[in-house]
């Protein structure tokens, strides 16, 4: 039994000294003035919406005497039904965190020596413009990047395209859910989106590969996950580490690390060959299933048991599970699908299992999502980009849907198909998320100018010129939340108390440094209650009822197949593609095929990386309430393995990789709940940000480690579980 | 006179926090200090692995050794739903409490008084469950009357078998894990 003892958990973080705690900070700022017309007295409730990771849950802020207590679900939203992940619920902690930015920083010395002057917002945006023009002045706008991740980007990729360049991208897609989409894409012509358009309340059999919810904590998710737990949903899990979901599975298969592919091709070979599959739903929607059926004849279960080390019996047990309760069957498609560098292929094998159970617009599986109409604001025209994208010459990844972020990095290493020579980042670390750091930080050497917007001072603001000090989703406005979900609604994120500090709104931050190149014209609105008034006026929405009730919810629409919805693929074929032309056209398997991974080299790990419910990506770390809950990760090794190495749990270990990188000391976590040729850790920790006093050096950066990465041919993802590592004592 | 109690789904759990988080804010926990937690037990060798995960906090017993050991009264059962409280002022930080608790359920706040769980008699006085039951994403939790035999937690302890902690210490705790 391995088991967390009550006396571990409380142990008093060694950063306490520097820490504050959220009521030492709430006692810090007694006396500021409530934020939006609050009492200075009493107890009111603001409704918002999260910004602690993406899925952007509805929520309840509480203010007492002027001061931020707490945050719940808004019971109106139907993302959180009221409830918030442990994030959100520890959201304020962003509030209080006294080592969040907070003033305009401009650098003094070398870039990368963390030495700063403290400038005015006037000085700062004068700065960055003159700069901006002296780029476009010599190399045109286009030679200007933009960085965004999150729906607090929306302005500045408004101010960037007005300024006069197409290229920006986030890691969002490259790094972590294209292949995925492009899978989907290529199958049915539809991507999964975010949130998922996955039904899984009313999955009656659920299949995770790969995908940990309950750990990756995406809210809505997680209470569907449990709530078909509840109702009794069969569960099978497949993950190389016995993750909290596979606890609840009714079958575990503990799979060799990158060989899902095989797992799911010998899945659709069993539904294939025992006439499984649904019949009628492939006949009525389907294009190529007889070359498709043919190609899969050499994928049977007795030829992926050496591949993925799943017996025989168990792949055809689970594939008769599957086919039980079809069309209710849901193979998860999971989120972060940048692995091996095929991702975009194992993606379709994957929409294609879904298409064999029929459950692409069916309840049970994937339902079609529905959302407001609610209009933009009416703009001028972006001026035209004559030099084109830079990020993907000559479509080398023909199937990329979004601008790729390594593809901007490697023109500003390389200058081809031309130069870029200024990057703009908004709420998004490049130095861990993109793969292989010394290539990100050889391309920031070659820039004019490096301008960071956070609210922390994480890795990317250190390597900055310009640090511009947002402020958080508690002391802001942003655009309105129009969301695709199961039934369509708008939300909007209101500041519920001032931002403590010289920190701003990323929608003024935007529109100064649009007046500040010249670009007035672009911003026709004087404040942004102006311009979400007139959208949601527009839209025959009251602004003053969405900023009492947060959530303002439309007539929901049919999501399924059975409910008389249409079903339309928008499809090489116009049906879902068994056989993709689209593939077959571009020099592609048109169908997918499997290839062998490398196994890891004598005496070292496959190294994989995962999440943590109480962490987004490395931006909470330095949240006082949630570094509290989790201060440092672990570095998960089979526990026989540990004892033949002589490596005690608990202990400080660092790990290697095959480039010579070496990791900083992360505790050792010796389980039986994880296989013997591979290693875990969750992302997000071992962070070097010096300003970030809670985080800096506490467990270990597996991006640190992720030296090498595989690109996915079609789409030009990173696959990222492609590095080795071995396990080293700390001395 | 209620008997609060609570009933923790253990298949539904999955051990984020979120419960302890929400404490912490609600009850504006210090730094360093929680009143829940969460333990996770493992059994078996991979891949044949059994798994539990519990949110755990003082189970308000019928027989609470912390009341009994309390040399001023400060710990008591409270008249309100039988829950197990300390006054904070009447309370002189001596932690005879803390060692007779088998949960290990109680800590020394920093202003000087034992504290824990209070099942958030605050919000359950205005008829509102405990901040962990009602933030908890995968509604694992089932809070209410031990004694109303059509309350949703005497409803859901017939309906499901379960487990208290440590029953041989004789506490009878009133939070049962469902199996």
């Amino acid at each position: 039994m391995d088991s967390l003892s009550r006396r571990r958990f409380l142990r008093i973080s060694a950063a306490t000294i520097a820490a504050t705690s959220a009521t030492a900070g709430v006692a810090r700022l007694a006396g500021r003035a409530a934020g939006e017309g609050g009492p200075a007295r009493g107890l009111h409730t603001v409704p918002t919406f999260c910004d602690i990771c993406f899925w952007k849950c509805g929520a309840m802020a509480y203010v007492e005497d002027g001061k931020l207590w707490k945050i719940e679900g808004n019971p109106a939203d139907p993302l959180s039904e009221g409830r918030l992940c442990p994030r959100g619920t520890g959201g304020v902690g962003a509030h209080f965190d006294n080592d969040r930015l907070k003033a305009p920083l401009i650098r003094r010395k070398r870039r990368g020596d963390d030495e700063w002057v403290q400038v005015t917002w006037d000085e700062a945006l004068g700065h960055v413009a003159e700069k901006m023009q002296a780029i476009k002045a010599t190399y045109g706008p286009e030679a200007v990047a933009l960085f965004s991740h999150g729906l607090g980007g929306t302005f500045f990729k408004h101010t960037i395209r007005a300024y006069g360049s197409p290229n920006i991208a986030a890691p969002s897609f490259a790094q972590c859910r294209g292949p995925r989409d492009v899978g989907f894409h290529l199958t049915f012509g539809e991507e999964v989106g975010s949130p998922e358009r996955t039904d899984i309340r009313n999955a009656r059999c659920l299949v995770l590969i790969g995908s940990h919810l309950g750990e990756n904590m995406h809210n809505t998710q997680v209470q569907e996950f449990a709530a078909a737990m509840d109702a009794g949903a069969s569960l099978i899990v497949v993950d190389p580490r016995f993750s909290i979901a596979a606890g609840k599975a009714k079958h575990y298969l503990p799979i060799r690390p990158g060989t899902d592919l095989a797992l799911v091709l010998a899945w659709m070979h069993v539904l294939v060959t025992e006439g499984l599959y649904d019949r009628e739903y492939v006949a009525q929607h389907g294009f190529g299933f007889e070359a498709f059926a043919a190609e899969l004849a050499p994928y049977t279960p007795e030829w992926a048991y050496p591949e993925t080390g799943i017996e025989p019996a168990v792949i055809r047990e689970t594939a008769r599970e599957m086919a039980r309760f079809r069309p209710a069957t849901l193979v998860h498609p999971g989120r972060h699908a940048t692995w091996y560098g095929d991702d975009a292929q194992r993606s379709r094998a994957v929409a294609l299992l879904n298409a064999l159970l029929g459950s692409w617009g069916r309840k049970g599986g994937f339902y079609a999502p529905t959302s407001m109409d609610v209009p933009g604001y009416p703009y001028p025209d972006y001026p035209a980009a004559p030099l084109g994208k830079v990020d993907n010459p000559g479509g080398r990844y023909p199937f990329a849907l979004e601008t790729l972020t390594t593809g901007i990095r490697e023109a500003t290493l390389t200058g081809q198909p031309y130069p870029i020579k200024g990057w703009f980042t908004y709420a998004t670390n490049l130095v861990t998320a993109l793969p292989n750091e010394a290539e990100t930080i050889r391309a920031i050497q070659n820039l004019d100018l490096l301008v960071v917007v956070d609210v922390i001072p994480g890795e990317m603001a250190g390597w900055a010129d310009v640090v511009l000090p947002e402020a958080t989703y508690l002391e802001r406005y942003d655009d309105l939340n129009v969301e695709l979900f199961r039934e369509p609604f708008v939300a909007l994120r209101q500041p519920v108390v001032p931002p403590p500090h010289d920190q701003q709104p990323n929608w003024w931050i935007a529109r100064e440094l649009a007046k500040k190149l010249g670009l007035e014209s672009y911003y026709p609105w004087k404040t942004i209650e102006e311009y979400l008034e007139f959208r949601l006026t527009k839209a025959g929405l009251s602004f003053a009822e969405l900023k009492q009730k947060g959530i303002l919810r439309g007539r929901p629409q049919p999501i399924y197949y059975e409910d008389g919805l249409t079903p339309e693929f928008p499809t090489a074929s116009g049906k879902i593609d068994f056989y993709s032309t689209a593939l077959r056209d571009k020099g592609f398997d048109p169908v997918p095929k499997y290839t062998k991974p490398a196994d890891p080299p004598s005496g070292m790990f496959r190294l994989l990386f995962g999440r943590a419910p109480v962490h987004s990506f490395g931006r909470t770390q330095s949240n006082p309430i949630l570094h509290e809950m989790m201060e440092e990760n672990e570095l998960w090794l089979n526990a026989d393995v540990a004892a033949r190495m002589g490596l005690a749990d608990g202990r400080y270990v660092r790990l290697r990789n095959e480039d010579g990188v070496v990791s900083n000391r992360v505790k050792l976590k010796a389980t039986q709940r994880i296989r013997p040729d591979c290693v875990y850790m969750v992302h997000g920790f071992g962070q070097r940000a010096v300003r970030l006093r809670r985080s800096l050096g506490r467990g270990a950066s597996d991006a640190q480690l992720t030296t090498r990465y595989k690109t996915d041919p079609l789409m030009g993802g990173t696959g990222m579980n492609v590095n080795f590592v071995a396990v080293e004592a700390e001395a | 006179m209620a008997r609060y109690g609570m009933a923790v789904d253990t298949r539904l759990c999955v051990g984020c926090m979120d419960c302890v988080v929400a404490c912490k804010t609600e009850n504006r926990v210090p730094e360093g200090f929680d009143r829940d937690w969460i333990a996770y037990e493992t059994a078996g060798t991979f891949p044949a692995l059994r798994q539990e995960i519990r949110s755990e906090r003082c189970n308000h017993c019928d027989n609470p050794p912390c009341v009994t050991c309390c040399p001023t009264g400060a710990s008591h059962v409270d008249g309100f739903g039988q829950l197990v409280l300390v006054t904070h002022n009447a309370c002189i930080g001596c932690k005879a409490c803390l060692a007779s608790c088998p949960y290990d359920a109680r800590f020394v706040h920093p202003q000087g008084y034992a504290d824990k769980c209070t099942f958030c008699v605050h919000r359950v006085k205005e008829g509102l469950d405990p901040a962990c039951v009602s933030v908890c994403p995968t509604h694992c939790f089932t809070f209410g009357d031990l004694d109303d035999p059509n309350s949703a937690i005497s409803r859901k302890l017939a309906s499901r078998r379960s487990h208290p902690l440590l029953p041989a210490a004789g506490t009878r705790p009133r939070i049962f894990f469902l199996d």
